[in-house]
């Protein structure tokens, strides 16, 4: 009977269609949504997610970002390196300043100031031009998006200039960073050139990152580097916890993207699950014909669940495909640059769609096992 | 011909007068209710009424007199609230739930008045069902389900969906399907209702050619006064009681009969 419980489903194209493309249109709502809102989660933390080499991030006890600063002491990066376990310990600058093209247009930039011997917090991939040539006078290595918001869509030249603190710099290197929250151009310099890019402050230093010996692990030495200094300490998952929990908190995005991903979901639910239960309901006439021919509950059931996977399975796969698809497609677009479906959405809303379809196909199997056979008989 | 219908003798009776006839189902004081309290509604009044097998019985009378309740609960369809129904020597009160769906699945075949065709199935895998439900494996079924349907003369259609078919054809697909497990008892509900006149005629010869078999009892429920002489026997009804039976040598069985001899 799982053959005619398939040639139901399949029967009729458009109704079969119509019942697919809804649960694919729930998938793709609720996976399109939250891969959106996890995307600006992880926005705001790009500066954590972007150090890869260092395992702990030491700061200013009273920060609740990583975008408002209290500058540390230079003794303060002596003291972390003084700390046991501490493999080394490096400067890492982190501040907006103001950057000036040719042109005379100017844009705000996150400017990050790399330790000058270590480069500890370099992007990981270049796209054009040599980390090492960071090392020349005035050097600054700048991210792909960042380069399009300063000049635009022309083609990429290294060598041109811009201006910090009236202070020139030289386009050395493009290279591939996470997308931050504010659309920003990230510009990575020395620590020693950074300083000069923005207005002086007697304290200057934003962070310590700082490296565990073999054997000691991020959470211990970031343990024994705040119980020595008094200093706060993150390890690197930490610390970007520590930023999107700032944000969750601090601002209306979750609220607001909490509710459109709420609606998204309840959309995409009523959409998959009333689709699958209508598509029962309206054959609930066949399903009392089989019945009174003799086909037991259990067959029924059978056939309702095989229906209902099918169902959730072609579902689930067009819509996490357009999903995929519509991240794919605007993975060119400079201001959606970052944003992907990460695996964890994609499981999420396999979670959400089987659940959906059990839960719709628990109503609808209701329906057809309370159901008189004897309904047969009424015209 | 027509005598009128006694409940308290039609027990005795029958044993006499039909002596010679196989009795496949036995109906006894079968009262069925519907509702509770206020609003409880009684169906059927006692009914007593017996069904002989290798004839067409005609299940007469007007909207709401009952006839689908008391082909319901002799299809299995439906539980009595009291009185014993005895179904091939089988009591039904024995047959709960699944031996109940088995029975069904193994005795009963049934023509609705609407088909109930599968839309999504073509002639052939229509017919194939009540085997596939009793598990036979699908190309055996679409095997037999084609010679069923060559027998009621759509073996050319066997491809057609139902929607590309007349509903006389419609209907000859629903008869092939109601006899290609062979049931022992065959349950059509205003089989002619949905059909012109022509159409209508058709389906009567037909069951009454590869219907009416040894064995098998054939309930056939109509208010179509045209098909009244297809009947061996009639049985009107009127507000849940039997008003009369009738039991008639007509003239279409008469035929049959001397073309057999």
């Amino acid at each position: 009977m799982n053959w005619v419980a398939w040639k139901m489903l399949t029967g009729d194209r458009a109704k079969y269609l119509g019942t697919v493309f809804g649960v694919a249109f729930g998938v793709l709502l609720i996976s399109q949504q939250t891969s959106i809102f996890v995307g600006l989660m992880r926005r705001t933390a790009h500066a954590a997610i972007d150090v890869r080499d260092a395992q702990v991030w030491v700061m200013d006890p009273y920060q609740q970002n990583a975008d408002e600063i209290k500058p540390l002491s230079e003794t303060d990066l002596n003291r972390v390196r003084g700390v046991e376990g501490v493999e080394w310990a490096v400067r890492y600058f982190k501040s907006l300043a103001r950057a000036k093209i040719e042109t005379g247009s100017f844009r705000q930039v996150f400017l990050i100031g790399l330790d000058d011997h270590s480069l500890i917090g370099a992007p990981v991939k270049m796209l054009d031009g040599s980390l090492a040539n960071l090392r020349r006078p005035d050097a600054i290595i700048v991210d792909k998006s960042g380069y399009e918001y300063l000049w635009g869509k022309e083609p990429i030249r290294l060598g041109r200039t811009l201006e910090m603190n009236d202070r020139r710099a030289v386009l050395v290197g493009i290279c591939e960073a996470t997308a931050p929250f504010q659309t920003f151009p990230i510009i990575y310099t020395r620590y020693s050139q950074a300083v000069q890019f923005v207005a002086g402050e007697r304290k200057v230093m934003s962070f310590v990152l700082a490296h565990p010996q073999q054997g000691v692990t991020p959470k211990d030495l970031s343990t024994r580097i705040a119980e020595r200094t008094n200093l706060m300490t993150k390890t690197r998952t930490e610390f970007i916890w520590f930023i999107v929990g700032y944000y969750m908190r601090s601002t209306g995005i979750p609220v607001n993207f909490g509710i459109t991903i709420a609606l998204g979901f309840i959309v995409g639910t009523a959409i998959a699950g009333q689709t699958f239960y209508l598509f029962t309901l309206e054959n609930l006439k066949q399903f009392g014909a089989l019945k009174a021919m003799g086909l037991s509950d259990r067959r029924l059931t059978l056939m309702v669940l095989l229906q209902a996977t099918v169902v959730g399975l072609i579902g689930y796969g067009l819509g996490i495909g357009m999903t995929a698809l519509f991240f794919e497609a605007t993975s060119n677009v400079t201001a959606l640059a970052g944003f992907y479906l990460p695996w964890q959405v994609a499981a999420g809303a396999a979670v959400a769609v089987g659940l959906i379809i059990v839960l719709a196909s628990f109503l609808s199997l209701r329906k057809v096992l309370l159901l008189e056979p004897a309904i047969v008989f009424r015209g | 011909m027509i005598a009128p219908f006694n409940n308290a003798e039609s027990v005795g009776n029958s044993a006499t007068a039909i002596a010679d006839r196989e009795i496949a189902i036995a109906c006894r004081g079968i009262v069925k209710d519907f509702g509770d309290g206020n609003t409880k509604v009684r169906a059927l009044h006692g009914i007593d009424v017996d069904v002989f097998s290798s004839e067409l019985t005609l299940l007469v009378g007007p909207s709401g007199c009952g006839k689908t309740t008391l082909i319901s609960i002799i299809a299995g369809l439906l539980n009595p609230t009291a009185g014993d129904l005895d179904l091939f020597g089988m009591k039904q009160s024995q047959l709960r739930g699944p031996k109940l769906v088995d029975f069904r699945a193994q005795s009963v075949g049934f023509v609705f008045q609407q088909y109930n065709l599968l839309p999504a199935l073509n002639a052939t895998e229509n017919v194939a069902i009540p085997l596939l439900i009793q598990g036979w494996k699908r190309p055996a079924a679409l095997k037999a389900a084609l010679s069923a349907l060559e027998a009621v003369d759509l073996g050319s259609r066997a491809e057609q969906r139902p929607n590309q078919l007349s509903g006389g054809q419609q209907q000859r697909v629903a008869i092939a399907r109601a006899l290609v497990h062979q049931p022992r008892l065959l349950v059509c509900d205003e089989p002619t209702a949905a059909l012109d006149a022509v159409s209508g005629q058709r389906v009567m010869e037909l069951l009454k050619k590869v219907a009416v078999q040894p064995g098998r009892a054939v309930i056939v429920v109509t208010h179509d006064d045209r098909v009244f002489g297809y009947g061996d026997r009639i049985i009107s009804m009127a507000d849940g009681r039997i008003e009369s039976v009738e039991n008639r040598e007509n003239e279409l069985n008469s035929a049959g009969k001397r073309e057999e001899s």
